[in-house]
């Protein structure tokens, strides 16, 4: 246990090639990889892949239903939605969306969290209480009513719901980083480094951070999900991406009405929320099982 | 450890005996279909699956028919109403009105023998009586009223219909005689009275309510001449009414109303499929092919009266050209979003007003679907390639069932003569605001008429003054459509009136300040058990004089 | 690791000193959080675009002068430190204010919707139990079986589920096709219900009618599925992997040694110690659960305080959210609070923090 932290500064390659080892026993772990894998090239070339422009309106095929049920054809495999649009290809530009708003609300909060949460753990008193407070208070709040509230006031957007989600999630990280970090600091070689003379930030962020990477990485992959299933949750609510953007959530918003005569339109996008915020998930348990050391006897 | 251990064992067994118990008890449902008990048989119970909860019970308070609905619809009477189905105004709590010549003043001979609702904390000692009148409206105008300022004193609707500036005063001539006396004649005063923030309360329990130092209790607990009187409410929940006994028109022939609110329209589908209401307002347009298949189901259809529209800021350029606004007329296929948009439970409109109101001029000829003359058109008038918005509202409205996707339609088709548009969308009071302050390039907006008077619709929507305080959207005020709406007010000859108002039809198509979009259908389904339900014109839901077989 | 001693409570003098100070030190971190809570209340609304006026007429439109009048009437018109400190003296005489809508005290509103919240909470959470633990700590126990590998693989297919969706797919499926379970409601509306607890179960069995408890049970089946999934999937994991952790201590390796019935050594040795991490997931899931009710009450229309402070953002009804958002968050608070105790009480970790 001790080995792989020591290890773990400086960062050969070796810790790497241990990591993949530990993560592909792991078959969950890898699926969710592949299918992260297959969802993230799919994003990219979406414009390639996807049969049709996601907002192109074909308005002589209104619901048309998927390629196996009666009037459906291979032209529109899964069928198009009220208003004509390929549900194929608004599913798989879908999925730019749904990455991009796990990336920018991940490295928003976890940048900003790690920042508060090293300050706070480094510079104690007054502004550790301040700042801890301030995340109590923010976790006193149930998070989706939280989210509501930021994104009512920034009005209703695709940013702004990543934006608020950002803040949503801020609390944990700015815990876990101080908690770790105060875990580090009472460690030998923090003492030791300090006593060699090294500043307060070169403490912060190249002796104590690298070792407050495991839980960080792992709450970062969990968050992902979370964000791909709240940003949908505001979507759905009327308050995520707004149409025409394909967004996941924004889609199951406005298929709503359509639950009963249409129910291809309800479907697939909560199954492509499902799977993609699944993928991570698996993903996320086999980076824990790899970078836990606990688990690893 | 002893008594730890034996907590969590108990903790066990208790959770999974209570897991057998609950499989035990809900084992008989898992055979199919549910229908929701009969508790009495004899009692005649209908139940409407309601779309949201009231936000309160005097109805002079609040502007939103869900209001409107549980309260001046069933609890209360106005002192003229409009008949059940119909745009007709028939006697109410007034027996006969009569205006005077100069239409400076009305009178009404108010109906005897009018019984308040007894209720748990109130038994009313008299009849209905002009003291009632007087309250009712006094309350509402006379900021030295006692009542006020009680529960906020949002009188909107009074405010909306200018009645501060038309009601000089009212006075009570006799017991049974009240004169409303005004400053200027307004043909459409009459209905007005009929309206719904013209109900008729009960002074004696206001007084009382007074008295005890709970005024706010005269309106959480309302005491009216209604059919119906209310039993519970339960807010997000359930309204209870039971028939008023001695009911001035004859008591309900139903025993009780109940109003299950459910706010989902596919679940309140499933709720009247299962027979676990009888009438449910707005459905899906997407389900109303499957609803119209099911046998236990009508569907009762009506147009509705309202109109949704897209209306230019004619303040902004390149809207002032007309042209321009005549363009994107053409360019805007309605047929594509009556289907799309109202699926078919909607009807194309040419004038501002709806076919079902009177003076309703049919000769209009709508700009018909022609991208290419409007590119040509948009051309001449030398805004070729315009970038514009489009401002699509964030609720559901009955004139428009989804704005959103309107707009990716009208976006879709302005693409095609090279206009370039972005949608656009706020918060539904930050959206109306802004839009009154004429921050818009182009804004969907429509109107629910309230009184079936044509000047409900043209002058509050498209008059000089209301381009002034901001309820004309396209900000259009137009001398000569304008004069014609002055001189119909003036007048209470309908014919006279309708000519004006056929004529300023015309006047508008030409300008074109909007692109009208289309005026939806109302559709009802109703279990067939129900009988007689009629659709309210006026978009209420009125369960007087409606059985159950 | 293992470097812990076996907790032996029976062997341990309870530390009340510690306990009480560790208390004091919980409690005196609840104050300033809750007055932060107000001043997050109060503003954030406030921050929102959209008065409640402009709301209230809708399309009609108003009348600048009138709306400006209103406002005062309102008491809006004045500085916001004014208005702030308005409503905190109010909060401190217990009043939480008048919804600018129902005009109804926005405590007793609070009041009638809260049970239905916790009714539907603590049913899901009940469900969640009822079904996580055992099949958790039987997960732990054929670690690496089938059965192991299902259930693992189910609740985080459960733990990943867009529950917006999931409630529809249900209604669909269940209230829609086959018809088994009634489509929204807390019960049938056939049945006169008084409100005297609040809770429909118990209010349901307290009037003269033999199918109102069935059917107020019915009611809840499909949103405490809803609601439920989630915790059932954190709580299954977490069983499982404390479980996972706890079996491999030496002690019980010790008891295995010693020949005690394995039954006995999962049941006493193993679960006492494993349940210390799950009950602060439970106290955790206080705070999904509620954020869970807002889209769970959406969708099944449940008349309770999710639903009911929705609506009032939408309506811009200033004192019903100020005052609804600091009684969820108080609820938080107090519950978080518990969970600490409960923690502090059993785990000898932290009894003892207080002594160094």
């Amino acid at each position: 246990m001790t080995e792989d932290t020591v290890n773990g500064i400086s960062a050969p390659p070796h810790p790497l090639r241990e990591f993949w080892s530990y993560f592909s026993e792991n078959r969950g772990a890898v699926a969710g990889l592949a299918v992260i894998v297959t969802i993230v090239l799919m994003a990219v070339f979406a414009d390639f892949i996807a049969p049709y422009s996601p907002i192109e309106q074909y308005r002589e095929h209104l619901l048309r239903p998927p390629f196996w049920e009666e009037g459906g054809s291979l032209a529109f495999p899964l069928g198009t939605d009220a208003v004509g649009r390929d549900m194929l290809s608004r599913l798989i530009h879908g999925a730019r969306y749904s990455l991009l708003i796990g990336l920018i609300v991940v490295t928003l909060s976890l940048s900003t969290g790690i920042a508060l949460g090293l300050v706070a753990a480094f510079l104690r008193g007054p502004v550790e209480t301040l700042i801890m407070r301030a995340m109590d208070i923010m976790l006193a709040l149930p998070s989706l009513l939280l989210a509501i509230v930021v994104v009512a006031i920034l009005g209703p957007s695709l940013i702004n719901a990543m934006f608020s989600l950002a803040i949503v999630y801020l609390p944990h990280y700015v815990r876990l980083t101080r908690a770790s970090a105060i875990g580090e600091m009472s460690r030998d070689y923090v003492t030791a480094s300090r006593v060699a003379g090294a500043g307060v930030a070169r403490l912060m962020l190249i002796t104590v951070l690298p070792n407050c990477a495991a839980p960080l990485i792992v709450q970062a992959t969990l968050s992902f999900s979370s964000a791909i299933l709240d940003a949908a949750a505001l979507g759905f609510l009327g308050l995520g991406a707004q149409p025409p953007t394909p967004e996941w959530g924004t889609l199951l918003a406005e298929a709503r009405e359509f639950v009963l005569r249409a129910w291809w339109v309800v479907t697939f996008p909560g199954l492509a929320i499902l799977v993609t915020v699944l993928a991570f998930n698996l993903m996320g348990d086999g980076l824990r099982d790899a970078l836990d050391p606990k688990l690893k006897r | 450890m002893g008594k730890n251990t034996r907590a969590t064992w108990l903790w066990l067994v208790a959770g999974l005996v209570i897991v057998i118990v609950v499989v035990v008890l809900a084992r008989p449902y898992w055979e199919p279909r549910f229908f929701p008990p009969t508790v009495t048989e004899i009692e005649k119970t209908l139940v409407y699956c309601s779309e949201g909860s009231p936000e309160g019970f005097n109805p002079s308070l609040y502007t939103s028919g869900t209001t409107f609905d549980a309260s001046s619809r069933t609890l209360f009477n106005k002192l003229v109403e409009f008949e059940r189905g119909t745009t007709k105004i028939v006697a109410a709590l007034a027996e006969s009105w009569e205006a005077a010549d100069d239409g400076l003043s009305y009178t009404f001979k108010l109906r005897k023998g009018v019984k308040f609702h007894t209720t748990k904390n109130f038994t009313p000692s008299r009849d209905f009586n002009a003291d009632d009148v007087l309250h009712s409206f006094n309350r509402q105008g006379d900021p030295a009223h006692p009542y006020y300022k009680v529960s906020g004193g949002t009188y909107e609707y009074y405010q909306g219909m200018s009645m501060p500036a038309l009601i000089k005063e009212i006075v009570k001539v006799d017991d049974y005689t009240v004169k409303f006396v005004l400053n200027e004649p307004e043909a459409p005063f009459i209905a007005n009275m009929a309206m719904d923030f013209a109900s008729i309360m009960s002074a004696e329990h206001a007084d009382k309510m007074m008295a005890a130092g709970t005024p706010e209790k005269a309106d959480l607990e309302p005491v009216g001449t209604g059919p119906f009187q209310l039993v519970q409410y339960q807010k997000d929940a359930v309204i209870r009414y039971k028939a008023h006994p001695g009911y001035w028109d004859g008591k309900a022939a139903i025993d009780t109303l109940i109003f299950a609110i459910t706010p989902d329209a596919s679940v309140r589908y499933q709720k009247l499929k299962v027979g676990e209401c009888h009438v449910m307002p707005y459905p899906n347009p997407a389900d109303i092919d499957t609803i119209k298949a099911n046998p236990d189901i009508n569907v009762l259809e009506q147009e509705g009266l309202n109109v949704g529209y897209l209306a230019f800021n004619v303040e902004r350029k390149p809207f002032d050209d007309k042209r321009v606004r005549q363009a994107l007329n053409m360019a805007i296929n309605k047929d594509a979003i009556i289907d799309a948009v109202f699926q078919g439970a909607g009807k194309a409109a040419k004038n501002p007003i709806p076919p079902t109101i009177w003076s309703y001029n049919d000769a209009t000829k709508d700009y018909a679907y022609d991208p290419e003359a409007a590119k040509a058109l948009l051309a001449e008038a030398g805004a070729a390639g315009l970038k514009t918005n489009i401002w699509a509202m964030p609720v559901q409205r009955p004139y428009n069932p989804n704005a959103k996707r309107m707009a990716e339609i009208i976006q879709a088709d302005w693409a095609k003569i090279g206009v370039e548009a972005e949608i656009v969308t706020f918060e539904w009071g930050e959206y109306l605001k802004r839009s009154k302050n004429g921050e818009h390039d182009t804004v969907l907006l429509g109107w629910t008429g309230d009184n079936g008077d044509p000047d409900n619709f043209l002058y509050v929507l498209l008059g000089c003054d209301a381009a002034k305080d901001g309820t004309n959207r396209a900000r259009w005020c137009h001398k000569p459509f304008n004069d014609l709406l002055v001189q119909a007010k003036r007048t209470s000859d309908i014919g006279e009136r309708t000519a004006l108002y056929e004529k300023a039809q015309l006047v508008f198509k030409e300008e074109a300040p909007w692109a009208t979009i289309a005026h939806s259908v109302v559709f009802m389904p109703v279990r067939k058990e129900v009988s007689d339900y009629r659709i309210d014109p006026f978009g209420g839901h009125i369960f007087y004089g409606v059985g159950l077989k | 690791m293992g470097g812990e001693v076996p907790a032996h409570p029976a062997l341990r003098p309870f530390p009340r000193q510690t306990l009480f100070r560790f208390f004091i030190t919980r409690f005196g971190m609840v104050v300033p959080t809750f007055f932060g809570v107000t001043v997050v209340a109060f503003f954030l609304i406030r921050l929102i675009p959209g008065d409640p006026i402009e709301l209230l007429v809708g399309e009609r439109g108003i009348a600048p002068e009138r709306h400006a009048y209103l406002l005062k009437e309102f008491g809006y018109d004045r500085p916001l430190w004014q208005q702030y400190l308005g409503f905190v003296h109010n909060l401190l005489n217990g009043d939480f204010g008048t919804s600018i809508v129902s005009r109804e005290p926005v405590l007793s509103e609070f009041l009638t919707l809260f049970p239905a919240t916790i009714e539907l909470s603590f049913m899901a959470l009940f469900f969640a139990l009822a079904i996580g633990l055992p099949v958790g700590i039987l997960a732990a126990v054929r670690r690496g079986t089938v059965f192991d590998h299902t259930v693992m693989g189910i609740s985080l297919t459960g733990y990943s589920m867009p529950i917006f969706w999931w409630g529809l797919l249900l209604i669909i499926l269940f209230s829609g096709t086959l018809g088994w379970t009634p489509v929204s409601g807390r019960i049938s509306v056939l049945y006169y219900i008084e409100p005297t607890t609040g809770f429909m179960l118990i209010d349901s069995l307290l009037i003269d009618e033999p199918g109102a408890f069935k059917s107020a049970l019915r009611h809840l089946i499909l949103p405490t599925i809803v609601l439920g999934t989630i915790p059932l999937a954190v709580i299954a994991r977490q069983t499982r992997s404390a479980m996972l952790e706890v079996l491999g201590e030496d002690y019980i390796r010790t008891a295995h040694a010693k020949g005690l019935a394995p039954m006995r050594i999962i049941g006493i040795h193993a679960l006492r110690n494993a349940l210390i991490p799950v009950i602060t997931t439970i106290g955790l899931q206080t705070g999904v659960l509620l954020a869970g009710a807002i889209l769970t009450e959406t969708i099944f229309a449940w008349p309770g305080v999710g639903n009911w402070l929705i609506n009032s953002i939408y309506r811009r009804d200033y004192p019903s959210v100020q005052g609804g958002i600091l009684l969820v968050a108080c609820i938080v608070i107090t519950v978080n609070l518990l969970v600490d105790l409960a923690y502090g009480l059993i785990n000898p970790r932290i009894r003892h923090a207080g002594k160094s």
